[in-house]
């Protein structure tokens, strides 16, 4: 276990810092010159002089390394460099804005877990009844729907027709609902197919014509597979973790939620390129850290690797 | 082959969702044949009319034809997907096979790039990409080849070592067949089927991608008519004419639900002792997705 620790927390220090590099680069393979964007977006005409300025200004004439490792120290400590647009702190603005991308992204985890594995049990119990039918034809409209179509859907249904919960923004407590519904539903729809698949192969094992066999009661049997099916459903689950906070891009937007994926979109229309840097290093870094916590809870949660490793 | 077009041909649902997709794909192309106004033309007056004769559809609340809008949109919306899929297979099953094929050094520069590429959700990279290229249309397919190439590596890697360790392949290397010749003629005959349920399967994916992008207005620009574009302008007027929102959302549905459908067809068709719709080659599907801990995953 020490030993398996060890080498994938080694293996995270080349990622690190080929993720910092990436999201570092990607302003330098933009066509237009950041300073020149700098510019722009103040609605200032750019002239050589006030460009060669702002260069000076962002630090653009430094060495290339110079300014990656500048840039990287500063990331550390949490400042990101300042907006392009309203020359306000990137790493506050952002701070500012996790929280309610977070509480979304809870939200949205909590009702997948629940609504996933009751009806996804449900469904490998009952294999192949009425029930199980009629779930699985949700679950493939589930996967075919554009979760922004669902989400506009709801939204008129709930919110404009039946006047239950506010169309957008988080003023009420209640405004989580909507968001967090369309959020889930995509995700639902994958993990009923992938508990209701894990459980019927481990239906088919021979732990459970043994515990037929014993006379086990049909309760018991089921809470064996259950668990048994559960590594698999959990891995899966904690890697939809960081994907869940990235798809709030689209539901935000729908649903004015005041999170990082809406402050990020604003941020492509404007170009505001320390923002668009620093939110794609946040959520790298969450990707790959969520990454890690998976591949350690998987390794622990199964006897048989944790001796293994 | 033979017996694969066989089950495939006896499958009538199947063959239906093929017809479909043929008959929507020719629509697209054929639009402006077929359209019966301009999708850009614009007539105020008209606004926001029923569905009629005239108007099959029905007019937005710019006064434009939602049919033409929507036959001209899927132009863009399925061709640029098939186009991105088509790209992505292609960068996928040349480092794929290289990758499988030869293993050793080449394969773990190859995996260990691709593991660097994954580390990032493909979500967030598309954004960053279209974030620093700019909005439109070109830089969304651009990013979405970007952030999807090393998945598709990674699957169709593993789907050639699958295919690597059977017999046949081991009797023509054996046999002494050159490299070219053992891909061609049985390593990508072999892989042919399992990659299209691949490419299927991902059209779908990247449908809702476009037009998922297209939606916030990073994609295509007005008046272009697209999809997504379509329900983002029909969001606007929801309060009013709920209706607009029908006709676009069903288009993308439809033709998701029908590129879905016919990955797993294809699939029962490869295979037919798999559960059919759900079957457990879906499931390993899935847990491919996740590569690096497929063994986790399998175990």
């Amino acid at each position: 276990m020490k030993h398996y620790i060890v080498k994938r927390l080694l293996w995270m220090i080349p990622i690190l810092i080929g993720i910092s590099f990436f999201a570092f680069i990607l302003i330098n393979l933009s066509p237009s010159d950041p300073a020149e964007v700098a510019i722009r977006v103040n609605e200032v005409t750019p002239t050589a002089e006030n460009i060669a300025q702002m260069r000076e200004q962002l630090g653009l004439d430094d060495p290339f390394m110079t300014r990656y490792l500048t840039w990287l120290g500063n990331a550390l400590q949490g400042d990101f460099g300042n907006s392009y647009v309203n020359n306000k702190a990137v790493g506050e603005e952002i701070a500012k804005a996790l929280p309610p991308t977070l509480y979304l992204a809870g939200v949205s985890l909590l009702i997948i877990v629940v609504i996933s594995v009751g009806a996804g049990v449900l469904c490998a119990i009952k294999e192949d009844s009425i029930t199980d039918q009629v779930i699985r034809g949700i679950v493939f409209i589930g996967t075919a729907i554009p979760g922004f179509w669902a989400g506009i859907l709801l939204m008129w249904l709930f919110a404009v027709k039946l006047k239950w919960l506010p169309t957008s923004g988080m003023t009420t407590p209640a405004s989580v609902i909507l968001p967090a519904v369309t959020l889930s539903l995509g995700y639902i729809s994958t993990y009923v197919r992938l508990i209701r698949n894990n459980m019927i192969d481990n239906k088919r094992e021979n732990y459970v014509l043994y515990g037929r066999v014993r006379g086990l009661k049909e309760q018991t049997i089921m809470k064996h597979v259950f668990k048994n099916s559960l590594q698999t459903s959990l891995t899966a689950l904690g890697m939809s973790i960081p994907k869940l906070i990235a798809g709030t891009v689209v539901i935000e937007n729908i649903f004015a939620w005041p999170g990082i994926g809406r402050l990020c979109v604003t941020a492509i229309f404007n170009r505001d390129f320390p923002m668009i840097q620093a939110y794609v290093l946040i959520m790298a870094v969450l990707f790959v850290f969520c990454n890690l916590l998976v591949d350690l809870g998987s390794v622990w949660i199964d006897p048989r690797r944790r001796r293994e490793a | 082959m033979a017996e694969f077009w066989n089950r495939f041909k006896n499958d009538r649902l199947a063959m239906g969702v093929s017809f479909f997709l043929l008959m929507v794909i020719s629509l697209a192309i054929l639009a402006p044949l077929l359209a019966p106004y301009d999708p850009t033309a614009q007539n105020i007056i008209n606004k926001f009319q029923g569905p009629s004769l005239t108007h099959w559809f029905g007019t937005d609340q710019l006064g434009r034809d939602v049919l033409s809008r929507i036959l001209y949109g899927g132009r863009i919306t399925i061709l640029v997907s098939v186009l991105t899929m088509v790209v992505t297979i292609l960068i996928g099953t040349v480092l794929g096979v290289i990758a499988g094929y030869f293993r050793g050094w080449v394969d773990d520069v190859i995996m260990r790039i691709c593991d660097i590429m994954l580390s990032f959700p493909s979500e967030v990279l598309i954004l960053a990409i279209v974030g620093i290229l700019g909005m439109g249309i070109t830089n969304i397919v651009l990013a979405t080849v970007i952030a999807k190439w090393a998945w598709y590596v990674r699957m169709i890697r593993s789907i050639v070592i699958a295919f690597m360790d059977s017999n046949y392949i081991r009797f023509a290397k054996v046999a002494g067949c050159s490299t070219w010749h053992i891909v061609r003629k049985h390593l990508l005959v072999g892989a042919i089927g399992e990659i299209a349920v691949l490419a299927t399967l991902d059209t779908a994916a990247i449908i809702l991608n476009i037009s998922a992008l297209s939606f916030l207005g990073l994609g295509v620009q007005p008046p272009t008519a697209e999809w997504g574009m379509m329900l983002n302008e029909a969001k606007n007027v929801m309060t009013t004419n709920p209706g607009q929102m029908l006709a676009p959302g069903m288009a993308i549905f439809m033709v998701v639900a029908a590129f879905n459908f016919l990955g797993d067809s294809i699939q029962v068709a490869l295979n037919p002792k798999i559960n059919k719709g759900f079957s457990t080659k879906r499931y390993s599907l899935f847990s491919a997705l996740f590569g690096r801990r497929k063994k986790a995953v399998t175990q």
